[in-house]
């Protein structure tokens, strides 16, 4: 990241609120205050109980750090831009959103149907089209780990509307 | 020394054959295909290892990470890209010699520079391992808190990204190690009523979430991509004039795989890195490198695979993982009950020994499945992404779920997944964030037992000479990128 200076490629001429070290570095703040927040919501030991130092000593002094080191990498940045990075591809956006139809489905409906679900979206907008290998993916590879992890490990997976039906 | 003996144990035991074998092969096929590698695929067999008894699942995880860091060899000569970060510097000569129609010599370097590399740093382990544990004796909860606070502090100096950004990296690993009960007043911490969070956050979900699921965020923004194959025939041994030329190099590159894995947190890509750059400077032809020098896949190649053994020294002697798969290793030796340090090699010498002849056997083993399927691996990476990664979301989801059963450890893993993207878009490692995890209850921990001890009297620590020593290089550590930086 040190080496990127003046080269083509840095957003040294980005806007501030535009350049990805302020982005990233007030999502981190953003994010440490608000747990350094929760911190001061921890239960205090009484003395007599307490051992050393509070439990919320610890994670608050991490917290801490956490921030003086972004703060510390944010005025770097400002001599060092990072390197700009390329805007993200719309497969990208579909592979999150299948995470959140997995995590939807498989909460809702079934883990398994989540799973071939996840499957079937991320094959076909990667560039799949052939239905045989679809299926492949999607049903029996599944289908193969769902047997093996219940029959070698003992694994019970959670009730859904397929699940049920292999339960009996 | 009296245990010698039993590092020929695995070689009497069919079981502990079969699971080596298996294990190589599994170890190749991670290394090769790019974006998994040792870790990942150590982390995802962590669920199946609990149908085996201890020592067969330290094994079977041990010959991935043999196997798996000379695999990632075999794509970075084949397609120029590394398999495992760890052999990125075995692209920058092992690609130009095989586009030169010279594929099966570089490979044939890379897997004897590997084996050799490996073996040695075995050696170190056997007889380097039983030394730290014995001075690990004399070791306090302050001792061990200063350890700790130096092994992170190793973290500032590793490879990839920033010194500041894995610090970072690392404070945010130890912060989720916080999550869950206080294990000394049993007081909540971040658990924001989620009954599930009080047992804390898991370390499968997040290896998992940050190698593999960060790897398949990564994976759909190069669907695009087009690798430039290099055909082989097939693997050649080197030639009597290519050890002429490389026998220091692998020797030196031995020794200096061996000493970095031993550091904490330091692993093969750091040791690949040096090995590298030190055959360069020693080289009699160093504008041969980056061409396609045979020095130059050697150097790589000897170091990274010795890093495997160094690395297992401080996880199985002090509980301080060496590197990220270690680190996955050392998961695996805890749930099956097995607590690393110097106990261990007193109670149960066999166990080690035999961890020990394992590696030395998955070494040799990697040497003949390298040497004869390389061609065969090397196919493995035809399989499509758009096939390949819907299938280890699978096995990922259904192998996080199953060590609790959990259904958040599966929405954990997914979380850590998209964390793991912006982590690593951004230039921040994601592996300092696993060694703060594993190590972020040992620093808590002794802290705050210090501190019980000193009677809450910080510069207490400064008078214990071991604490001392660890601080005064914990110290060098965080200085050591400033020193390189200006001497740059």
């Amino acid at each position: 990241m040190n080496d990127v200076h003046n080269e083509k490629g840095t957003n040294k001429n980005l806007s501030l609120f535009f350049k990805s070290s302020f982005i990233v570095s007030a999502v981190i703040i953003v994010i440490s205050l608000i747990l350094l927040y929760f911190t001061f919501t921890f239960d205090i030991v009484p003395p007599i109980l307490n051992r050393g130092i509070q439990p919320a000593t610890f994670p608050k002094a991490l917290l801490i750090l956490i921030i003086a080191l972004t703060l510390l990498t944010y005025f770097i940045s400002l001599k060092n831009p990072w390197k700009n990075e390329k805007k993200l591809p719309n497969s990208f956006y579909i592979t999150l959103l299948s995470f959140f139809v997995f995590i939807t489905v498989s909460k809702f409906l079934d883990f398994f149907l989540g799973i071939a679900l996840l499957s079937i979206i991320v094959s076909y907008f990667w560039g799949e089209r052939r239905v045989a290998y679809l299926i492949m993916v999607s049903i029996i590879f599944p289908l193969i780990v769902f047997v093996f992890f219940e029959t070698i490990l003992g694994l019970r997976f959670p009730p859904g509307i397929i699940t049920n039906l292999y339960y009996g | 020394m009296e245990n010698l003996g039993l590092i020929f144990a695995p070689l009497f035991s069919y079981k502990l054959l079969i699971v080596l074998f298996f294990g190589t092969i599994f170890g190749l096929i991670l290394g090769v295909l790019p974006g998994l590698g040792p870790t990942t695929g150590g982390a995802l067999i962590l669920p199946f290892t609990m149908t085996l008894d201890p020592l067969s699942a330290i094994v079977l995880l041990t010959a991935i990470y043999c196997a798996g860091t000379y695999g990632g060899a075999i794509t970075a000569i084949l397609i120029n890209t590394p398999g495992t970060p760890a052999a990125a510097a075995t692209c920058l000569d092992g690609y130009p010699l095989a586009q030169k129609g010279e594929a099966g010599r570089a490979l044939g370097m890379a897997t004897v520079s590997s084996v050799i590399g490996g073996i040695a740093s075995v050696i170190v382990l056997i007889f380097f391992a039983p030394l730290l544990a014995n001075l690990a004796y004399e070791f306090g909860q302050p001792e061990y808190f200063a350890l700790a606070i130096f092994g992170l502090t190793m973290l500032a100096s590793i490879g990839e990204g920033s010194p500041i950004k894995n610090l970072i990296a690392g404070a945010f690993g130890i912060l989720i190690s916080t999550v869950g009960k206080d294990f000394m007043t049993s007081i909540d911490r971040f658990t924001f009523g989620i009954n599930e969070l009080t047992e804390g956050i898991g370390f499968i979900p997040v290896v998992v979430g940050l190698f593999a699921i960060s790897e398949m965020l990564t994976q759909s923004t190069l669907i695009n991509q087009i690798f430039n194959r290099v055909a082989l025939k097939a693997v050649k041994l080197p030639s009597i004039d290519d050890y002429k030329k490389t026998w220091k190099t692998i020797i030196r590159s031995s020794g200096i795989g061996s000493f970095i894995g031993v550091l904490p947190a330091e692993g093969g890509t750091v040791a690949s890195l040096i090995g590298y750059a030190e055959a360069k400077r020693w080289s009699k032809k160093p504008d041969d490198f980056g061409k396609g020098s045979i020095e130059g896949i050697a150097g790589a190649e000897a170091a990274n695979n010795a890093a495997t053994g160094g690395a297992m020294v401080p996880t199985l002697a002090l509980g301080i993982p060496g590197s990220a798969t270690t680190a996955v290793i050392l998961t695996g030796l805890i749930i099956h009950g097995v607590r690393p340090g110097p106990d261990l090699f007193r109670e149960q010498p066999e166990f080690l020994y035999g961890i020990f002849g394992s590696m030395l056997i998955a070494n040799i083993l990697f040497f003949i499945l390298g040497f004869f399927g390389a061609k065969i691996f090397a196919r493995i990476t035809l399989v499509p992404n758009k096939l390949l990664w819907p299938m280890i979301f699978a096995v990922s989801v259904c192998g996080t779920y199953s060590l609790s059963q959990s259904i958040i450890d599966v929405w954990i893993m997914l979380l850590f997944g998209v964390i793991g993207f912006f982590m690593r878009r951004y230039g921040f490692s994601v592996v300092p964030v696993i060694i703060g995890l594993i190590l972020g209850e040992l620093v808590e921990g002794t802290l705050r037992q210090s501190l019980v001890i000193f009677d809450g009297n910080w510069f207490m620590f400064l008078r214990r000479p071991i604490a001392l020593t660890f601080f005064v290089l914990s110290i060098v550590a965080l200085s050591f990128p400033l020193i390189k930086k200006k001497k740059n």
